[in-house]
């Protein structure tokens, strides 16, 4: 079973006690876009095998969102970073980095 | 007038462990600033207790305040003096950027007692409770079974449950199969 330690209240959460809110670092493209921009953000999602980046929430404890970095092949947890932010940080770059070398994930690398 | 009862009324059951419905309990919900001076002031003021650590519950008795997220408070008073209290924390609030909100009709408490509250516990939520990892005063807000639960554990190694208290007919359902004669785990 998935565990991630949620950055806020530092408890190592149960997958049954989070929500998984999709994927991370989505950039908005509303008015004022064009078409093909407005369908990629609405419709186009990462599907990897392996390294991914995704919105949780600690919905049964803190109540707060943040991201996770982890591996859906072998469900290994890299980290995870608070939610006010639109990139992952450096050392959960780092981290991704020692266990996966030359792994990306959209403009991520 | 009205007379105000608990969801359950007092109801208890005695199995591995002792469950009772504790009855009513003054509850104000204050969102706000935890780091604040002012903050920090009014419910210290208010409670006798010093703001609480990340995941921990200062309570003496049916007084005191608990750890709920980065933002949140749950300040305990008895339930009589939960209005008078309101407005005295408002009052002290000033000008302060918070809310804070009287939800003591909105839940319900229960307390576990006995050598096997802590199996009891284990049972219902995805929690570390062993010896070491959970102790007096350690606070957690989690799912007890399908529903929204919080508890802590009081200086006797009791434990104080909160929920809703349209879910308490149901905790205090799974909390009596928990605690079912026979159903001892002594995993700790």
């Amino acid at each position: 079973m998935l565990t991630l330690q949620c950055p806020y209240c530092g408890v190592d959460a149960d997958e049954t006690e989070l929500a998984n809110g999709g994927e991370a670092h989505l950039k908005r493209f509303g008015p004022g876009s064009d078409d093909d921009q407005f369908h990629d953000y609405l419709f186009m999602r990462e599907n990897p095998k392996g390294v991914h980046l995704e919105r949780w929430r600690h919905a049964a404890g803190c109540g707060k969102w943040f991201h996770a970095a982890r591996c859906t092949m072998t469900l290994e947890v890299f980290g995870t970073y608070s939610a006010q932010v639109y990139a992952p940080p450096q050392e959960i770059k780092d981290a991704i980095t020692t266990k996966r070398p030359g792994w990306s994930w959209r403009e991520f690398q | 007038m009205s007379n105000p009862v608990s969801a359950l009324n007092h109801a208890s059951y005695d199995g591995i462990a002792r469950i009772d419905e504790i009855g009513l309990q003054g509850m104000i919900t204050l969102r706000g600033d935890l780091s604040s001076d002012t903050m920090a002031k009014a419910v210290s003021g208010l409670t006798g207790q010093e703001i609480p650590a990340v995941n921990r519950a200062n309570v003496v008795g049916d007084t005191g305040l608990c750890w709920m997220s980065p933002d949140e408070l749950l300040v305990l008073v008895p339930y009589v003096q939960v209005e008078a209290k309101l407005a005295e924390l408002n009052t002290a609030l000033g000008g302060e950027h918070a809310l804070a909100v009287n939800v003591s009709d909105a839940r319900a408490v229960f307390r576990v007692t006995g050598d096997s509250a802590r199996d009891v516990m284990a049972k219902l939520a995805p929690v570390d409770l062993s010896p070491g990892a959970f102790e007096p005063g350690h606070f957690r807000r989690t799912r007890l079974a399908q529903v929204a639960g919080a508890f802590w554990m009081e200086t006797d190694g009791s434990f104080r449950i909160i929920c809703f208290r349209s879910a308490a007919d149901y905790v205090f359902n799974l909390l009596k199969v928990a605690a079912q004669p026979g159903s001892k785990v002594d995993a700790f």
